[in-house]
Parts: C-alpha cells; sequence; structure tokens
C-alpha cells in the first residue's frame, strides 16, 4: 500500500488562464521582492482581476525560508482572510506558501512539526495554487516544506501529504526571464529529483516513469535551455521535466545527494540546485559499489550505458558531471570558492546534520558517519567516491 | 537463541544492542526522551504489550516490559499491532512508511522525532538484528 498524491496539473503555454475561471474572493500571492519588480505578480494579478479576486501579496520570502518568515506570513494570511493562497516563484515561495496556508488553517501548529503523520484537516479556509518561476524544484507539485532553522544553519524537512497544492500552474512564459546560472541550477535540481526519485528504496511503478522521462528531458534540453535562454522549446520541456521529476520523487523520495545539499546549503549557503546536483555523482559512485542496480538500469534505459552493475552506475555519474560542465555548474566544492579551513571547520556539522536530515531514510545505500564523512571530503576535492 | 517478541528479554537486548551501537551513540547524541512501543492484539495476537525504552543522550539507560502504559514516564508512544511490528523487525515495513501510512501511530513532540531521522533508522536496524521468536 502506498499513495500517488499530485494536484490538478494546467500545463504548456498560456496555463495562466486558467486563473480565469477561478470561484473567490481574495487571493493572497506569496512570493518575493524580485518576482514583484520583474512583473510576474502583475502577470497573475490580470488573471486574478478577470476572475474577480481581490489579490493580496506577502513579499518577504528570502531564499531558504525561515520559520520567522512563514510565522510573518500566516499573520498577514489571517489578517487578509483568503479562500485562495498561491505561491508564486522557486521552491523558496513555493515551500513558504505551503507552510503559511498550513498555519493560515492551523495557527495551533508549530511550523518546524509539520509532518507527515498526523492529520492536518486543511482547506477549510483556502486551496492553494502553485505557479513555479524556475525550472526545477517540483515545488508545485510535492508535499514537501523546506524551512530553514536559522539559528542552528540547518534545513529541515517537512510537510504532510494533505498540503500539497490544489492546481499547479506549469507554463513555461513564467520561467522565460531565468538567467544561464539559475537556468543551470535549477535544472540540476530536477535532474537530482529524477535521479534519486528511480534510485531511492521508496520508489514505486507509478513514480519510475516520471522520473525516467524527467532525467531524459534534462539531458535533453537543458544545456539548450542554458545556452540560448530564448529558446522557449527547451525551455518549455525543462519546465514540464521539472514538474514530472517532482511528481516522481515527490511520490517516492530524494535521497542522500539531498541530504549533503541540503547542509551545503545551509551552511554555505550554496544555491539548492548547485549544492545537489555537485552532490549527486558522488552518491552514486557510492552506491555503485554495493546497491548499483538501479543506477545501472536507469543509465541502460537514458542510454548512457549498457554496462549493467557498478560500471553502468558510474556511467551514470560520469554524465551527470558531464552535463555539469557543459552548463558551466561545479562539479567539486573547490570550484565554488569555499576554503579548505573553512570546510573541514564545519565538516562535523555537515556529516551530522547530513546525517539526520530526513532525506536519507530511503538511500539505496545507507552511509556510515565515517563515510558519509568520506562523501563530503570526496566532494570537496573532486575525487570519485571508490569505497 | 531467539528471544520472543515481545518480551522483557527482547526489549532488553534492544537496548543492550543500542548501546554497543558507535553510530547509534553519534546520531543520537542530543537525544532526551523515552519510548514506550505498545503493541496491540490483532488476529495473530491476543493481548496488548508494552515496552519502554529509556534513551538519553545516545545511551539505552533503560529497557523493560511493562504491566500497563502508565507505569512508566515516557515523552513518546509508538502504536501498532502485533503484526505490524514484526513487519517492521523483520524489515518488511519502513517505520517512516508505516507511520506514513498510520499502520504505526506515534504521538509525541513531532519536532524533536523529525531531526533525529538516523537516530530512529539506528534503532530500527538494531531491531534486525535480534533474532527473533514471533510465536507460531
Amino acid at each position: 500500500m502506498w499513495y500517488f498524491v499530485s494536484p490538478q496539473i494546467v500545463f504548456g503555454a498560456g496555463a495562466l488562464d486558467a486563473i480565469d475561471g477561478l470561484k473567490g474572493r481574495r487571493a493572497l500571492v506569496v512570493t518575493d521582492g524580485p518576482l514583484v519588480e520583474l512583473g510576474l505578480v502583475d502577470r497573475v494579478k490580470a488573471h486574478l482581476d478577470k476572475a474577480g479576486i481581490e489579490m493580496h501579496v506577502f513579499d518577504g520570502v528570502e531564499p531558504d525560508p525561515s520559520v520567522r518568515t512563514v510565522r510573518r506570513g500566516a499573520e498577514v494570511a489571517l489578517d487578509v482572510g483568503p479562500d485562495w493562497i498561491v505561491g508564486l516563484g522557486g521552491g523558496s515561495a513555493m515551500d513558504a506558501a505551503k507552510a503559511i496556508w498550513v498555519l493560515y488553517e492551523r495557527p495551533d501548529i508549530d511550523p518546524a512539526a509539520i509532518n507527515p503523520f498526523d492529520d492536518l484537516g486543511l482547506r477549510q479556509k483556502a486551496r492553494l495554487i502553485t505557479i513555479p518561476t524556475t525550472s526545477g524544484t517540483g515545488a508545485e507539485v510535492t508535499w514537501a516544506i523546506v524551512l530553514t532553522d536559522t539559528e542552528e544553519q540547518r534545513k529541515m524537512g517537512l510537510g504532510n501529504r494533505e498540503n500539497v497544492a490544489d492546481m499547479a500552474i506549469v507554463d513555461p512564459v513564467m520561467a522565460a526571464g531565468m538567467p544561464p546560472q539559475l537556468t543551470a541550477d535549477t535544472g540540476l535540481d530536477a535532474l537530482t529529483h529524477a535521479v534519486e526519485g528511480y534510485t531511492c528504496t521508496w520508489h514505486t511503478d507509478l513514480s519510475d516513469g516520471l522520473c525516467v522521462r524527467a532525467a531524459r528531458l534534462v539531458f535533453e534540453n537543458l544545456p539548450r535551455a542554458v545556452a540560448d535562454g530564448s529558446n522557449m522549446a527547451a525551455r518549455e520541456r525543462m519546465h514540464n521535466a521539472a514538474t514530472c521529476a517532482g511528481l516522481g520523487f515527490g511520490n517516492a523520495m530524494a535521497a542522500i545527494a539531498h541530504s549533503m545539499g541540503h547542509v551545503l546549503g545551509s551552511v554555505f549557503h550554496v544555491p539548492h540546485g548547485r549544492a545537489v546536483g555537485l552532490c549527486l555523482p558522488y552518491t552514486i559512485e557510492f552506491a555503485a559499489r554495493t546497491a548499483p542496480e538501479r543506477f545501472a538500469e536507469l543509465a541502460s534505459v537514458l542510454g548512457i550505458s549498457q554496462a549493467g552493475g557498478e560500471a553502468g552506475a558510474r556511467a551514470l555519474a560520469a554524465r551527470v558531471r558531464d552535463l555539469s560542465r557543459e552548463i558551466g555548474d561545479p562539479t567539486c566544492v573547490t570550484e565554488m570558492g569555499i576554503a579548505r579551513e573553512a570546510y573541514e571547520a564545519r565538516l562535523e556539522k555537515l556529516v551530522d546534520d547530513a546525517f539526520n536530515d530526513t532525506q536519507v531514510v530511503a538511500a539505496a545505500r545507507m552511509p556510515s558517519f565515517e563515510e558519509m564523512e568520506r562523501l563530503f571530503v570526496c566532494a570537496y576535492d573532486g575525487d570519485p567516491a571508490d569505497f | 537463541m531467539a528471544l520472543k517478541f515481545p518480551s522483557d528479554e527482547w526489549i532488553k537486548e534492544l537496548g543492550q544492542l543500542l548501546n554497543a551501537s558507535a553510530s547509534y551513540e553519534r546520531s543520537a547524541k542530543n537525544w532526551e526522551g523515552n519510548f514506550i512501543f505498545v503493541c496491540e492484539p490483532d488476529e495473530t495476537y491476543d493481548s496488548a504489550a508494552y515496552l519502554f525504552l529509556g534513551l538519553y543522550h545516545g545511551k539505552s539507560t533503560g529497557a523493560a516490559m511493562l504491566e500497563s502504559e502508565d507505569e512508566r514516564e515516557a515523552q513518546f508512544v509508538i502504536r501498532a499491532t502485533f503484526s505490524a511490528w514484526r513487519q517492521v523487525i523483520e524489515g518488511k515495513l519502513d517505520p517512516i512508511q508505516g507511520m506514513m501510512m498510520r499502520k504505526l501511530k506515534l504521538k509525541g513532540d513531532m519536532k524533536m522525532i523529525l531531526r533525529y531521522v538516523a537516530a530512529a533508522k539506528e534503532i530500527v536496524s538494531c531491531c534486525a538484528l535480534i533474532p527473533t521468536d514471533f510465536g507460531s
């Protein structure tokens, strides 16, 4: 027994038109300041106006949103009284929107305790729409919420199946303005979701196909989208890839690349997609020694290698690194300019926090503390994980 | 020799295995909170059982089978049927997935639990190391 959870998904050019037919009185758009300045909030407002829905905006979401931020957002929601919450942005804005929605409906809940084991009883006051403006996070279709504990410099993997959006609007025009670096970083996030969703121990028949398709779309379209941001065909395929990968891993699980990436992000402020994409090949190589089957199978299905076993898995890792190089992303921590002394000084925290990150539970091969430390060292130096 | 589940011997063995686990000690180094595992009757087991496991800063501070749930103070209580516990111990049911499917019901500070995923996984790993007799 398991579940497959998904919002209604409206996708492709013109998907924003779906807003025109909504019924409601007030919407609270949860977003960040730059998206207001870029005019993306105005685009949504135009459609809300057509629906006769009054728009309010909470634009205080920062990258890697904190518990404090979502509490502030929830106060705004309680003040405005919306019947729609709209998460507009990348993963940070959409995750914040999910958490703000939960707190709006359930002010008694501690956001750091939003978990998949309790019944929340949402949708008494409002429903949730997600509109991604990047192509990678998949947060538009997942129930995961990542918030940051700013005091402990730690990302918290939270969420509940109930807090999946009611509607995801996946319109490529909303991601058309991404600069190349953001396109590259978020695209690697989508690839990491696809690979980890396919290879984690919680994968299912229903999630597998989505992950394979997403990985193929990323390999084929990410370099084109990075090289030429005006290539709307590539943009649209990447936008779809991110949603497919979100559905895939969101109904399975992520794995160690996310555990490591969360910690790199919270301690050294590395953008999420860049961090998980950098860690992914090392974690594939680590799994290749004792649990290569799913990785080799994915390599085979994608036409990367028919070698099978450890060789097949390592070929997949090599292909991920090749993609990173092609789109200008780092393949090791040194390339990000983080000093060795600073890295080594935080190594124990990196290992401890990665080990207790919620994403480790479904790893194909679970590392020991010592092995996790070696993985972080390999990721720093760029040495293949061969143990 | 296989130890009967649920029993006083079984939960004491789990406590000893945890105390021998360097991995558990590190992953739970700041953990504070005792558990009671409630084994609820089902078609294969006809009475309730209560297993207490004291846990503090990476060590087990005590383990015992109780007469009732109220006999000892515990910050966390996990309830499941005998069959569900058996699946967890035999490695056929991931306990996190079990909780998401409501086959295992956890009561306690969720914020705390979510911070110690690796420790929880280590406890389950130790359960799987115990030669267990589930009866006929």
